[in-house]
């Protein structure tokens, strides 16, 4: 690894002077990003490590929601009492994803900011217009089964690879961001990714100096939740298509449908048509269809992930089958 | 903050060079070479060790993150002539061919076997809020970041089972 600077943050006045050099990183859990550093893939000529300034708590907010440091871990959230109780697809979709030593060292701020695992991102002798803007895209006519189908641009077609997100999008989570003088802002996660557009190294809407402290959750709803990842082997290994899915179903007819999807796009797909062709509706494979008909439009596949527009739709009859099953 | 961590009960000054990894820490300025040097990027679960109680990958970690916090590593769970349960087991199901995985395999499920007994879910528990069956698709999944490439799966499969049910965890 290249050679940087070590620094330890006492505060989150501390890690949001340091996020603001220059250069600088800060360091969490430290599974992607010192990957990254070994392959000069990250090269920051600073480190901030943030591990001992004390957001791992996990504590229960007064309107019956939850609120997730940004550094609890990936195990400490998904065997949290509350979050196996009342969220249970966020349990999941964490367990879903890494390894066990992975995910007890993963955090949770790490995991929203983790970045895509594109082969030409990852390799320095290969261009990348998200690591060096301006070089081109590898993967557009090149080795590109891992990625996107959805909202790419002709700069970049690389996916967020996480689980975690996917089930905060359907959970309608929201990320609390300390900034560099002092106050806090709010994004909803399903803000909090970008496309890559004509920016493709910007992966998500964070600013120079600005530091995730928490995720929220809101009060748990009733419903049924569901976490379907579908991937090349059993275990560790990431989505080619996954779905987050909160449902709940009365008189019949679908009274919640919150469908979010990992795999797909530079970002937790999230889009709001398919609640609205949901709600309201009595369920079938006609308007299953029709659902997946929204998700995929103008879906693109780039040769070697072509087949996850099938897949997806697929998945996607199969989980609201099965949501509407549990839910009944 | 103390400059040190603690391995095996004996406390060690952290490295001069924050670039040392906790993996290259045991390994070169300690001489635990117990633990092992596989990919180097979290992916095959050699280096494995446990840490405050947790078990993780040591080449993806700095040694400098982990000022005050305690290291167990292979050399500290047994020896030669005092095996823990695990090393046993291993020994007794021949859970190994050539042995490169070995402290990483051991450190990972003695590890998990605590995770088990906390009744903390898998990706295959039936369901998050317990009982937990020791089954050989839990340990499977739960032993997925350690990879054998001598294909010695079925045995360290038994050898878990088999101290499962000795603790009482099945």
């Amino acid at each position: 690894m290249r050679p940087f600077q070590y620094q330890r943050a006492h505060s989150i006045a501390d890690a949001s002077t340091i996020a603001a050099l220059p250069g600088a990183m800060l360091i969490a859990g430290g599974t992607n990003l010192l990957d990254m550093m070994k392959l000069q893939v990250a090269t920051p000529s600073q480190l901030g490590d943030i591990g001992h300034i004390g957001l791992e708590g996990i504590q229960d907010l007064p309107d019956g929601g939850l609120r997730m440091g940004a550094l609890a871990t990936n195990t400490a959230t998904a065997v949290h009492p509350r979050v196996r109780a009342d969220y249970p697809l966020l349990a999941r979709a964490i367990l879903a994803g890494a390894t066990q030593q992975l995910r007890n060292k993963a955090t949770n701020g790490g995991n929203l900011c983790q970045r895509t695992r594109c082969y030409y991102f990852m390799n320095v002798d290969q261009p990348c217009n998200k690591r060096e803007p301006g070089s081109g895209c590898g993967a557009i006519g090149g080795v590109n089964k891992l990625h996107a189908v959805l909202g790419t641009s002709d700069q970049c077609i690389a996916t967020y690879p996480g689980d975690m997100a996917v089930a905060l999008s359907a959970l309608g989570a929201v990320v609390a961001i300390a900034g560099p003088n002092g106050g806090e802002r709010t994004v909803a996660l399903r803000d909090f990714h970008c496309l890559p557009g004509d920016t493709p190294w910007r992966d998500n809407v964070l600013e120079a100096g600005e530091v995730i402290v928490a995720i929220t959750l809101p009060p748990p709803v009733e419903a049924t939740q569901l976490y379907r990842k579908v991937r090349e082997r059993s275990s560790y290994a990431f989505a080619l298509v996954s779905i987050a899915a909160v449902i709940s179903i009365e008189d019949g007819r679908f009274a919640r449908a919150d469908l979010a999807f990992g795999g797909l796009a530079h970002k937790p797909w999230h889009d709001p048509r398919i609640a609205e062709a949901l709600v309201g509706q009595a369920p079938s494979p006609e308007l299953f269809d029709h659902a997946a008909d929204l998700l995929l439009e103008g879906a693109e596949g780039h040769g070697d992930n072509d087949f996850k527009i099938p897949l997806a739709r697929r998945t996607l009859h199969a989980v609201l089958a099965e949501a509407v099953e549990k839910a009944a | 903050m103390p400059d040190e961590l603690i391995v095996n009960g004996a406390s060690h000054p952290l490295p001069q060079d924050p670039r040392v990894t906790l993996l290259d820490f045991l390994r070169h300025d300690l001489g635990l070479t117990g633990t092992k040097k596989g990919c180097d990027h979290g992916q095959c679960g050699a280096c494995t060790v446990i840490v405050n109680g947790l078990r993780i990958n040591s080449c993806l970690t700095l040694a400098a993150m982990h000022a005050g916090h305690e290291v167990t590593t292979i050399e500290g769970l047994g020896i030669a002539d005092e095996p823990s349960a695990l090393q046993r087991a291993f020994v007794e199901h021949d859970g190994f061919q050539c042995g490169y995985c070995t402290p990483g395999q051991i450190c990972s499920a003695t590890a998990m076997l605590a995770e088990i007994a906390n009744q903390w879910p898998s990706d295959a528990s039936e369901s998050l809020e317990g009982p937990i069956e020791v089954s050989g698709d839990e340990i499977r999944e739960r032993m997925s970041g350690n990879l054998c490439r001598c294909g010695a799966y079925a045995n360290i499969v038994a050898a878990i089972r088999d101290v499962a049910a000795l603790e009482g965890i099945a």
